[in-house]
């Protein structure tokens, strides 16, 4: 038996030795780790417009080098920040609260956390020959946590021309479909949002009954699909200040 | 420090670096030691990951690098450790080297880092881990504990991945599933599955089982424990000295 004197002595040295090189390792991988993961957010975000930016014949998204991503997205993208009654917030407001400011910045767990009135909400606008659709990001709870997408929407502002999901910790091949198997989010395309202004969109367990506005649920992954729908309804519903302010400036 | 390194260099002069016993370290956990089948580790994680085959190849590189180096590291201070405490020093060093594994993917992949964000985490959770430090490498030089870890993790790898074979292929129609090298080898037909079916009938391969159903209890984790039992059931009926008769 050692005496309580080295114990702590020996437990103290022994985190602190850790703690050190944890903290170094951390701080010479953070910048890459930082940029990875906003080229990783950019990528997510040109998913949704995937069918648009021109790939080639069995391109994906995912194929694209680092480079064609930020070159994308720095021309065609232009991105806001809106807040729940449709003003646009500027960046130095915002990057009061996130760093840089932009939409890009913006953290959705956190926003999810916030009360609803107080929300920031990003908005992509994707302008490619004359045409601009506009890319919503929402984020709502899976079966075991949080799950999130960005949808495209197209200049009317009802059809959707592309989803993109992704999830923190669904079950793999089930719920966990939503983003692995592409052809989910395929069925989103062509979809409409609302039904005599009232939020229709939904994935419907046992497959789609009206295809104008129903996605085909994932079989065994049911409470993942009813948080998709939830996520979409609620979620989308934010941006109707803004959306109602774009239509009435006669655009 | 030096007395440990001192003792493990008369160690590599006395023991060769890959003799026959060196090579049971090895071995042993792929077949009569099993960490799954025989001693009964890690059974929870197995039973989550293993849906998908490449999901638990990761999981078992991940595995086989942190109880490699956590066997390595625990045996070069195992003179050192207070034994009241050593629970907690394990922990320490599992902990640190799963978060080198975490930062080292957010800094090479991030995709992967995204995907396996979860799994990762739960190795320090991973009995087989702890349990190899406990049992092995307090009481062996640190080489041996190396390739004890080694093989624990491989043991450990090759159940999965069988596991996760069987149910990929029959609760998914797939392979490797959103990888580059993702194959569809029966077909299936319950509505979601359109986009497997296309690429499966397109490569041949997929028409001659279009009939097949998936098998949605392959899906779950219940499965995993049915297959496992099964494989536990196989290997001891073959191999009778692992019964315990008592």
């Amino acid at each position: 038996m050692h005496s309580t004197n080295y114990v702590i002595m020996f437990i103290l040295a022994l985190t602190s030795l850790v703690a050190v090189g944890l903290t170094t390792l951390r701080e010479v991988t953070y910048e890459t780790a930082e940029m990875n993961k906003a080229i990783f957010n950019k990528r997510e975000v040109i998913k949704a417009v995937a069918d648009f930016i021109g790939l080639e014949e069995g391109q994906k998204v995912g194929d694209l080098s680092d480079e064609r991503v930020l070159e994308i997205f720095n021309n065609d993208v232009k991105q806001v920040v809106v807040d729940m009654d449709g003003n646009v917030v500027d960046q130095q407001t915002v990057n009061g609260i996130y760093k840089g400011g932009l939409a890009e910045h913006i953290d959705m767990s956190k926003e999810k956390k916030k009360d609803e009135k107080e929300r920031l909400l990003p908005l992509y606008m994707f302008s490619k020959d004359g045409k601009t659709k506009y890319i919503v990001s929402v984020i709502g709870s899976g079966l075991w946590d949080e799950i999130w997408g960005n949808i495209a929407i197209e200049g009317d502002l009802n059809t959707v021309v592309g989803a993109s999901f992704d999830h923190k910790g669904e079950t793999p091949g089930l719920g966990a479909e939503i983003k692995d198997n592409p052809s989910f989010a395929a069925k989103f395309k062509g979809k409409k949002i609302y039904n005599d202004g009232m939020m229709a969109l939904n994935v419907r367990k046992g497959g789609a009954k009206d295809m104008t506005y129903d996605v085909d649920g994932i079989s065994g992954a049911t409470v993942t699909a009813d948080g998709v729908t939830e996520m979409l309804q609620r979620g989308i519903k934010y941006y109707n200040p803004y959306f109602s302010k774009i239509k009435s400036s006669g655009k | 420090m030096a007395e440990t390194a001192v003792a493990e260099k008369a160690a590599v002069k006395a023991e060769p670096l890959f003799g026959k016993k060196e090579k049971k370290l090895i071995t042993d956990p792929l077949g009569d030691n099993n960490p799954i089948t025989i001693q009964v580790l890690g059974i929870c994680s197995a039973l989550a990951v293993t849906s998908l085959v490449v999901p638990s190849l990761v999981m078992s590189v991940a595995v086989v690098f942190v109880c490699a180096f956590s066997s390595l590291f625990t045996s070069l201070i195992r003179t050192k450790i207070p034994k009241q405490v050593r629970m907690i020093v394990m922990l320490v060093i599992i902990a640190t080297l799963v978060t080198v594994v975490e930062l080292m993917l957010k800094y090479l992949n991030y995709p992967i880092y995204k995907q396996l964000s979860v799994y990762i985490g739960l190795i320090i959770t991973n009995c087989i881990v702890m349990g190899r430090l406990e049992a092995f490498a307090m009481a062996n030089k640190p080489w041996r504990s190396f390739l004890d870890g080694i093989g624990n993790g491989l043991g450990y790898g090759v159940i999965l991945v069988a596991i996760a074979i069987i149910r990929e292929l029959f609760g998914k129609g797939t392979l490797f599933a959103g990888s580059a090298v993702e194959m569809n080898i029966i077909g299936a037909n319950n509505g979601i599955v359109e986009y497997w079916i296309n690429t499966a009938a397109e490569s041949g391969i997929g028409s001659w089982f279009s009939w097949y159903a998936n098998n949605n209890l392959m899906v779950l984790p219940a499965a995993a424990m049915f297959i496992i039992g099964i494989m536990i059931w196989i290997q001891r009926s073959y191999r009778s000295h692992l019964v315990d008769i008592s």
